[in-house]
């Protein structure tokens, strides 16, 4: 009796150790350009997965999450594809996230495909991108969002008639131009002018180019430059060439008005308006907590900018799979967790569009205003559950 | 041992020795002993070729140039583009096609640029390598400009083995061979009259033109046979990488694959598989272990080869024979 009790009490250690080594882990590779130029952007995307982990240290269910980051170092697509080749191989981790630039992402998702691992894009904004693997989601924005969102404020909002179109020549540029055109002509403006501003390598001088687009006298002015010293250039030239007294609106997408560098753009910038899909000033009480926290952690001159929360909502939607799959991550099922999923975001409601894989998610009109002596970004609209258009409308790489 | 006549060691030195098969046995057996690390080992090298064929002009021509990449390239997006538009996914005869443009692509550019001199020539080689970069840029119907031509997959290599896109182990040893047919090309073209000639312009360049070389001529077709080679490792890297875009042209190319060559040991023709495997390996690992501060390492490093190893790890390693040598002497 009494060793048959033992026994009894052995098997229901070993069970409980069997549960125990049960117990999944689930590994992430995280695959960002950490240094070299894009290792600002690294750094928000970082700290916004930080961020996530912080505030919500139940989100896993109880699997535990490994986190193997890894550096992409410049955009030539080669160094992420031979990062992702060993994050699968030696690694062997569950799903792979990160990817700031497009080249990154497009020249990975030959390998997630044949793998079959799930993959969460953290910013690469290239619209096609998804339609290159059924392996590949995408929580940040594609370059349509905020462009198309623009083109039809500018015309239903703003009463804009006239429009002349500056961008830097580049794939997020054209993509700006192509989408801002396509909704602006296609609730009745006219496009006068298409200014192409020299690469994004180096700031040019804007002056000729903005005196050009001031001789077509449009109601707005539609700009795409990366963010940064390109757009404290394009403010200074704005001002100098008196172009808001000429009547002229300056118009952008959001990328423009990066929350990090918007600080340095000075008073020229005020009355800029931008459309994106989040700014540290957003009023919700999910926004303030994620920005008190982020400050909290990082230091109070920090702030978070759109890239800190696309990491933290890739974090959410890597959460949701785990979840959802209760740690034991099949690729399909992966994806189809996040087919559909809706998640509360620090930049609002956001959700997963169940047939293309692509984020869901409400565009911010706002308007640049002095406040206290800062620079803040007021929201003067929005426009709610605006989807990836280049792929709804079936625009060139994105006809599927 | 030192007994040799100036003309017979003249005579042996084109003579493989027995450690010219270390490397190669050493490429073979990484193949088996990492099979997790061959995605990388590729890129390793198509990096030996290309410095392989910077070390050409520059080791050995004593060409300066920066912008090499320019036909790294040219090759690159000849593959790219013939299979993308033209559904022409022979890997073969796509290499041979890369080597062609990269070639003519040398050759024309080498006509005009090998007037000049130093850093005029430098800043040219910079600004023809720019100048593609652009015209590649502004062509983005063709070329995928900076988001690149996605999904490129390549038939079958001899139609016998297909490509690996998960562990790289038919590209690895496809590198391999081809790695291995093109230095067998560069060192019989260095030891040859015609490298001869090459490494005389190098050194005294007014006895050159005082014997009645014909330097001009010499250097151009230099050049245009180190651009194919180039070329030919830009192939590679498509084919290998199944991804092209902007990045071939770039000018961090063309100084990393500097970089390679001048801590291998430029003019020793092994200097480029010395040079790439330290490098890149180094790189690697810091990298792996310190994502975000792996730099600082790799600048420690080079201050110290600049400062201690102006010839490079091969130069060191000839000084320190060298000196061994005296001391038995003596």
């Amino acid at each position: 009796m009494n060793i048959k009790l033992t026994r009894v009490f052995a098997a229901a250690i070993l069970a409980a150790f069997a549960a125990g080594a049960g117990a999944q882990t689930v590994k992430v590779g995280v695959v960002l350009p950490y240094t070299g130029v894009g290792a600002e952007l690294a750094q928000q995307v970082d700290r916004g997965i930080q961020t996530f982990m912080t505030l919500n240290p139940n989100a896993f269910g109880g699997v535990k999450v490994e986190i193997v980051k890894r550096d992409s170092k410049n955009p030539s697509g080669a160094e992420a594809k031979t990062a992702v080749q060993e994050l699968i191989t030696q690694e062997k981790v569950d799903i792979l996230t990160g990817f700031i630039y497009s080249p990154d992402a497009i020249a990975s998702a030959q390998l997630v495909t044949e793998a079959k691992k799930p993959m969460v894009i953290m910013n690469a904004g290239t619209a096609w991108i998804t339609n290159l693997s059924p392996m590949i989601s995408r929580v940040s924005f594609s370059m349509w969002h905020a462009g198309y969102a623009m083109g039809e404020a500018a015309v239903k909002q703003m009463k804009a008639k006239t429009a002349v179109i500056g961008y830097t020549d580049y794939p997020p540029g054209k993509d700006s131009l192509d989408a801002f055109k396509r909704a602006f002509e296609g609730a009745g403006g006219k496009i006068v002018d298409e200014i192409p501003m020299g690469g994004p390598g180096q700031v040019p001088d804007f002056t000729p180019f903005f005196q050009r687009a001031k001789d077509k006298k449009p109601d707005v002015f539609f700009v795409f430059v990366p963010a940064g010293d390109h757009t404290l250039a394009v403010m200074k030239t704005y001002g100098a060439l008196g172009m808001r007294a000429a009547g002229i609106k300056l118009v952008g997408p959001g990328d423009i008005t990066q929350d990090i560098k918007l600080q340095a753009m000075g008073d020229d910038a005020v009355g800029l308006i931008t459309t994106h899909h989040y700014n540290a000033d957003l009023d919700n009480p999910l926004n303030k907590r994620f920005v008190e926290s982020w400050k909290k952690s990082f230091g109070p001159t920090t702030t978070p900018d759109f890239m800190g929360v696309q990491g933290y909502d890739g974090m959410a939607a890597i959460a949701h799979m785990v979840t959802t799959l209760k740690g034991k991550i099949d690729a399909d099922g992966a994806i189809n967790a996040l087919r559909g999923w809706k998640y509360d975001s620090p930049r609002g409601p956001i959700s997963i569009d169940p047939r293309t894989r692509d984020i869901v998610m409400n565009e911010y009109i706002s308007e640049l205003v002095k406040k206290d002596g800062r620079l803040v970004q007021k929201n003067i609209g929005m426009l709610p559950a605006v989807k990836d258009m280049c792929k709804e409308l079936q625009e060139g790489r994105c006809k599927q | 041992m030192a007994s040799f006549t100036a003309a017979e060691q003249l005579a042996r030195r084109h003579r493989f020795q027995w450690w010219e098969t270390l490397p190669w046995i050493a490429a073979l057996a990484a193949f088996f002993a990492f099979p997790n690390y061959l995605a990388f080992g590729t890129q390793v090298l198509i990096t030996i070729l290309f410095a392989l064929s910077v070390d050409l002009v520059l080791g050995y021509a004593g060409i300066v140039t920066l912008g090499h990449a320019a036909f790294f390239g040219a090759g690159a997006y000849t593959v790219g583009m013939l299979a993308s538009h033209f559904g022409w996914t022979e890997p073969l005869s796509g290499l041979l096609a890369a080597a062609l443009v990269a070639g003519a692509v040398g050759l024309v550019s080498g006509l005009v640029l090998l007037r000049t001199t130093g850093l005029t020539l430098l800043m040219l080689t910079l600004c023809t390598m720019t100048l593609l970069e652009q015209a590649a840029n502004m062509g983005a119907a063709w070329t995928g400009g900076f988001d690149g031509i996605p999904g490129l997959s390549f038939g079958k290599i001899l139609g016998l083995f297909s490509f690996d896109v998960l562990y790289f182990r038919s590209q690895y040893l496809y590198v391999l061979t081809v790695l291995l047919i093109c230095f067998l090309i560069a060192r019989t073209l260095i030891y040859s009259s015609f490298g001869q000639s090459l490494t005389g312009v190098r050194e005294n360049l007014l006895r050159m033109h005082a014997v009645g070389a014909p330097v001009r001529a010499r250097l151009v077709i230099a050049y245009a046979i180190s651009a194919a080679l180039a070329g030919v490792a830009g192939g590679l890297f498509t084919q290998a990488t199944g991804f092209v875009n902007l990045a071939v042209l770039g000018l961090e190319r063309a100084a990393g694959v500097l970089i390679v060559l001048i801590l291998g040991g430029y003019g020793r023709l092994y200097g480029a598989f010395v040079g790439a495997v330290a490098y890149m390996v180094l790189e690697h690992f810091l990298a792996k272990a310190y994502p975000t501060a792996w730099q600082l390492g790799i600048g420690i490093v080079l201050v110290v080869v600049a400062l201690y190893a102006r010839n490079g790890i091969l130069g060191l390693a000839e000084t320190l024979r060298g000196k061994r040598r005296q001391r038995s002497a003596s």
